[in-house]
């Protein structure tokens, strides 16, 4: 069985549910390939054993970097470069550097951290997601198993998936296409086949 | 798991599901532009229009169109400047302090007071380049800009610089910060689009989101250290604004108490304008479920506490001259109160010190006609307050030969009309056009605030939660 092609969906409408099954098909020895939630579900990331989030540090580091550039500049431009005179002031007049180097640490750490997680995520106006289920941007909750990483037989999978209450349970195909979806092939083949299948009616 | 308050009234009523968020909150997005919308923004674009072209004519032939005098030489353009950033502080309070102190009720507002925030900050920054006089000279002045007279740096020593710096990180925290929040929203009506251009459009603003359990956690702590870092932010920006004066050597400027005065009038006129524009919102879109009376008390609660902060700052001031015993700041204070701009002043004092406390009364702030009327009441007497701190500070001055009377002209009233104009284009288009009450937030908080849901609500296969954290059985609300 080939990695990343072939799936096993089930779907959920509740999280404490989800997370109930999670535990339990954890628990069962199956290797989750991810669950997809409309909303942040709190104690999922430790139900699914995942490390802590590592963005304070670097918010931490990007704003160290803001508050260095801010006093070097500062004190390079004032003190060094062209020093002046102003209001009977020493040349490197440090509380003055205060709310400059404080906004400039805000604004490091804050573009820093976001430019991490966006790019550590992937995230970028012209990424193709590779969707499970449309509705788990609106209502329900989607646990993906990858056939290829679990040593049981897929109907085991289904019929546990079934034991701890998923509302639907199917099998997901993508195909090379859809995995490494490229945008422009996206785009023309939004424009020549339209929205498809894949979209939902609006109720 | 949460705690269940059984006292606290649910925070989005009406029973609704998930799919009833998605549905409420998307439709507005993909519905097509009616009357009544055409209709506000073909008003807000005339105020645009008009307000532009005397905009235009002041910025050609110079700030000598405005009614300023060689003794008032900051008069509304530094009045609207600071009202505008004041106003854009409600967003960030809501969505940054109000997350770090855990109130879950921000939730169904905070898109909007974040959109009203950056909105309000462009408005602000129009004036302080509007004053240069030759804006397009601006960069060298404000920015730290090497340039041809060997290098001549910014002074950073001076507040006005520190404005800048303060400003635009603001403004370009809070859109970040508003925009991680917009990302999975944006998600959700990509995956609901039926028209290839909204699937386009709305997948290239989503940055292709999916929702993964992975993506959420580490949303989740960016978002918690945004906040974190938004809330010094916030406090710091209007306490810089506040320097510009308070480090001044003006009577009626020089006063240490100006920074945490300040950030109380930005975070009190914020919330007003907060509900001008949420209350015109809820009623058009039908929002009341998510938008509760709950939520309405909330922000006139915050209202009633920031408006008695000011309105004790307004006496300690008085109070403060008085006992300095220094005779150009009393004279600054009682000329404030008596003197020819008495109007201003005591206009300030009804609108910011009264009308507030009238929140004191359960029927009045829960109460929308009440609430919308005192939001309006609020902007004016803030509105006035810088008025009255910046002109009666500036019109009688040491010597009494060049006191002056500064009058507006039109290009003062225009102009200001210009900024409405912006503002207004610019939260129509974002209520039209992005989700206007944040859809994932809302579904976090539902389950432990909706009546429906609680009392269907599963604690079977609840056995992640430790036993002592379950929620057994819930009852009622």
């Amino acid at each position: 069985m080939e990695k990343d092609k072939n799936f096993i969906v089930g779907v959920f409408g509740d999280h404490d549910i989800l997370l109930g099954a999670v535990k339990k098909v954890r628990e069962e020895g199956i290797k989750i390939y991810e669950v997809f939630n409309p909303y942040p579900v709190h104690h999922l990331e430790d139900a699914l054993g995942y490390k802590r989030s590592k963005m304070p540090v670097a918010a931490f580091f990007f704003g160290l970097t803001g508050t260095t550039c801010a006093i070097l500049m500062q004190v390079l431009m004032m003190g060094v470069d062209w020093p002046m005179i102003i209001g009977g002031k020493s040349f490197i007049a440090v509380p003055d550097f205060v709310p400059v180097t404080f906004e400039m640490t805000v604004l490091f750490a804050a573009f820093g951290m976001v430019g991490t997680f966006l790019f550590t995520r992937d995230l970028k106006p012209y990424k193709i997601p590779r969707v499970f289920d449309r509705r788990s941007t609106d209502d329900k909750h989607i646990m993906a198993i990858d056939i290829a990483d679990n040593k049981k037989s897929p109907e085991e999978i289904k019929s546990l998936l079934q034991e701890v209450k998923a509302e639907e349970v199917y099998d997901k195909e993508f195909t090379n296409e859809e995995n490494s979806g490229s945008f422009i092939n996206y785009v023309i083949d939004l424009f020549t086949n339209g929205v498809t299948s894949s979209s939902r009616q609006l109720n | 798991m949460q705690i269940v308050s059984q006292v606290r009234e649910p925070l989005i009523t009406g029973g609704k599901t998930y799919k009833d968020i998605t549905n409420d909150i998307s439709r507005h997005v993909e519905a097509a532009p009616n009357k009544r919308w055409l209709a506000a923004v073909a008003v807000s674009l005339t105020l645009l229009v008009a307000g532009g072209y005397f905009m235009a004519d002041m910025l050609w032939n110079g700030i000598g169109r405005w009614g300023l005098n060689k003794t008032v030489g900051w008069a509304w353009d530094i009045t609207n400047f600071v009202w505008w950033v004041g106003i854009g502080h409600a967003g960030t309070l809501i969505s940054a302090i109000l997350l770090l102190f855990r109130q879950k009720w921000r939730t169904s507002i905070n898109r909007a007071a974040e959109a009203m925030t950056i909105f309000a900050v462009i408005c602000a920054a129009i004036w302080p380049i509007a004053h240069m006089g030759r804006p397009w000279l601006g960069a060298y002045w404000a920015l730290p800009l090497p340039n041809t007279f060997g290098s001549l740096w910014v002074n950073f020593n001076s507040p006005l610089l520190w404005d800048v710096f303060a400003i635009s990180t603001y403004f370009s925290v809070s859109l970040v910060f508003w925009y991680i929040g917009l990302i999975p929203d944006f998600a959700t009506i990509r995956d609901r689009a039926t028209s290839k251009i909204g699937r386009l459009a709305y997948g290239m603003l989503s940055f292709g989101f999916d929702g993964s359990a992975k993506t959420w956690m580490h949303y989740e702590s960016v978002s918690l250290i945004l906040a974190g870092l938004s809330t010094p932010l916030v406090l710091s920006v209007h306490t810089i604004v506040s320097f510009d004066f308070a480090t001044s050597v003006i009577p009626g400027w020089h006063t240490t108490i100006f920074p945490p005065y300040f950030v109380a009038g930005a975070i009190f006129s914020g919330f007003a304008m907060v509900l001008t524009l949420m209350l015109i919102t809820r009623h058009v879109y039908k929002l009341q479920d998510y938008i509760t009376m709950e939520h309405i008390e909330m922000m006139n609660i915050i209202i009633l506490v920031t408006g008695s902060i000011v309105g004790i700052a307004y006496i300690t001031e008085f109070f403060i001259a008085w006992y300095s015993g220094v005779q150009y700041e009393q004279f600054a204070f009682v000329n404030r109160m008596t003197g020819p701009y008495w109007w201003a002043y005591w206009s300030m004092m009804t609108c910011n010190v009264v009308s507030p406390q009238l929140f004191y009364i359960k029927k009045i702030r829960t109460n929308i006609a009440w609430t919308f009327f005192l939001s309006i009441v609020v902007n004016i007497g803030m509105w006035f307050e810088r008025f009255v701190i910046i002109v009666t500070s500036l019109h009688r001055d040491y010597l009494p030969s060049s006191w002056a009377y500064f009058t507006p002209t039109i290009y003062d009233i225009m102009c200001y009309v210009f900024t409405f104009g912006v503002f207004f284009t610019f939260f129509f288009l974002f209520a039209k056009f992005f989700p206007v009450i944040n859809m994932a937030e809302v579904k976090a908080v539902l389950k432990d605030s909706d009546t429906k849901v609680y009392k269907g609500r599963v604690t079977i296969s609840d056995d992640y939660v430790p036993e002592e954290d379950r929620v057994k059985e819930v009852e009622s609300v």
